[in-house]
């Protein structure tokens, strides 16, 4: 079988997934999103800044980004994912934390923590992008200083077709060479915060699947920006208040 | 040619861009690369003549010289007390700022304040790594007895308490209920119970819709509607 179209019916092999963002879904959290893509759903919770412990950890210079990407038990398509930390959740955390760490500006908020949850109840691939993405919005919402959202977005080669935003499917796809390349960029300057990369590609296809994963991650930010907006919105346009005393 | 490229008063969110050419200056939240303006945090945008700046919307209190706060006891030291303040930082109470009273050597702090205690106080001084000195001695500054503790969002202080206190002086005129605002967020308010209620919904009220204009008619209406009904 060879692979000339996409198996869930997308018209082109750069169309994204259905796309919903949410900022503002957990009331208790100082800032919260979902973000789902596909049948991939991630929820990012944000908590802080607020005081870290143990002390040894705490850095005098600047608050502290900690990030924890969690599959639940029943997200996955096959057998039950078994909770809790495992070796490829740690090393996700880590990468989401060096994708979101360049925009955010802690230096206000010496000896604290942001910690930042990443909740899959679903997935269905790019679930390390559809968290970033969520925990971009989260932070945001959170009111931290930082200069850019973030956008994700996997890319990759599929038998000899460049695709953006491979599902299960496509990803497991076995009579023919596959690469999985997950990207986080700031849409403002067009930098990498995230790429890694799952299988072989040649030299030039790598640079045209980078290509593609720029405009998608601006129709992502497009999305992103839309969520915040949405749900701030009927804020615009009030006076400053009163004074303070 | 210098543009401006949002509206002001818009909701901006981080790397937006905000305006183009060398005439506009970025103030707070905003940044500058290159020829842009660009926002580096969620809120709203402010032009000031030439300057741009962000008012946030979202994002917990942080200890500001000058600020009134509520704290909480949460530890007693050898000469002072540790209280939280619905923000990440700590702060300290010292001996000398507690109380115009002598107190001995040695004698039982708890006396004084108890682990626990709501107290209305005033940051002296903020360090740059947020070490955070607090005083009682001004005036109103005192320790909470009764009444309940509520936390708003923190942005939305300013609304509550309105032009020169005016939006609070109306609740606690109508409603015959003592309220404390602290700026970090936590408001004390002490009366009859179901006056505390009308109260607290009236501040519920302005923290949702703190930001149309009328306000202050439209708390009015709502204060004057409940206490007809409690009359009834």
């Amino acid at each position: 079988m060879a692979y000339t179209k996409r198996f869930d019916g997308r018209k082109s092999f750069s169309d994204l997934r259905p796309i919903e963002a949410k900022a503002g879904v957990v009331p208790r959290a100082h800032g919260s999103a979902l973000f789902r893509i596909g049948n991939t759903i991630a929820y990012a919770t944000v908590y802080g800044p607020r005081e870290l412990h143990p002390k040894f950890m705490q850095n005098p210079k600047t608050g502290v980004l900690r990030c924890s990407y969690n599959m639940m038990p029943f997200s996955g398509a096959g057998e039950r994912v078994k909770p809790g930390p495992n070796r490829r959740a740690k090393e996700i955390s880590l990468v989401t934390e060096k994708a979101l760490l360049p925009v955010l500006d802690l230096s206000d908020y010496p000896n604290t923590v942001v910690d930042v949850f990443i909740d899959l109840p679903q997935t269905d691939a790019g679930s390390r992008c559809a968290g970033i993405c969520a925990a971009s919005i989260a932070l945001a919402d959170a009111g931290l200083p930082m200069k850019d959202l973030v956008a994700a977005i996997a890319v990759g080669k599929v038998d000899d077709k460049l695709v953006v935003d491979l599902d299960y499917q496509e990803e497991a796809y076995e009579d023919g060479p596959v690469a999985d390349i997950p990207v986080a960029m700031l849409p403002s300057t067009g930098e990498y915060t995230l790429l890694q990369m799952d299988g072989d590609i040649h030299k030039d296809e790598l640079y045209k699947a980078l290509e593609l994963a720029k405009d998608a991650c601006n129709k992502i930010y497009e999305i992103q920006k839309t969520a915040l907006k949405e749900k701030y919105k009927g804020q615009e346009g009030g006076d400053e208040g009163g004074d303070v005393e | 040619m210098s543009e401006l490229k949002v509206s002001d008063k818009a909701i901006v969110v981080p790397g937006e861009l905000l305006a183009q050419g060398m005439d506009f200056l970025p103030s707070f939240g905003t940044y500058r690369i290159k020829e842009d303006i660009r926002a580096a945090r969620l809120g709203l945008l402010k032009v000031d003549g030439k300057v741009l700046k962000i008012i946030p919307l979202s994002g917990r209190y942080i200890p500001k010289r000058g600020d009134t706060i509520i704290g909480q006891v949460s530890d007693i030291m050898i000469a002072g007390w540790r209280l939280s303040t619905n923000s990440p930082y700590e702060a300290v109470l010292g001996m000398k700022d507690a109380t115009s009273e002598f107190i001995e050597r040695g004698s039982d702090l708890s006396k004084y304040y108890a682990l626990g205690d709501y107290i209305v106080t005033k940051i002296i001084n903020v360090t740059s790594q947020k070490l955070v000195d607090i005083t009682m001695r001004g005036p109103g500054l005192r320790k909470l007895l009764g009444g309940r503790v509520i936390e708003v969002n923190t942005n939305k202080v300013p609304r509550i308490i309105g032009k020169l206190g005016s939006m609070v002086s109306m609740i606690k005129d109508a409603t015959g209920v003592k309220i404390v605002v602290g700026q970090n967020g936590l408001i004390w308010l002490e009366g009859e119970a179901h006056m505390e209620n009308i109260a607290v919904e009236a501040i519920r009220k302005i923290e949702k819709e703190g930001h149309l204009s009328g306000l202050t008619d439209k708390i009015k209406d709502f204060l004057t509607n409940k206490l007809k009904e409690v009359t009834k």
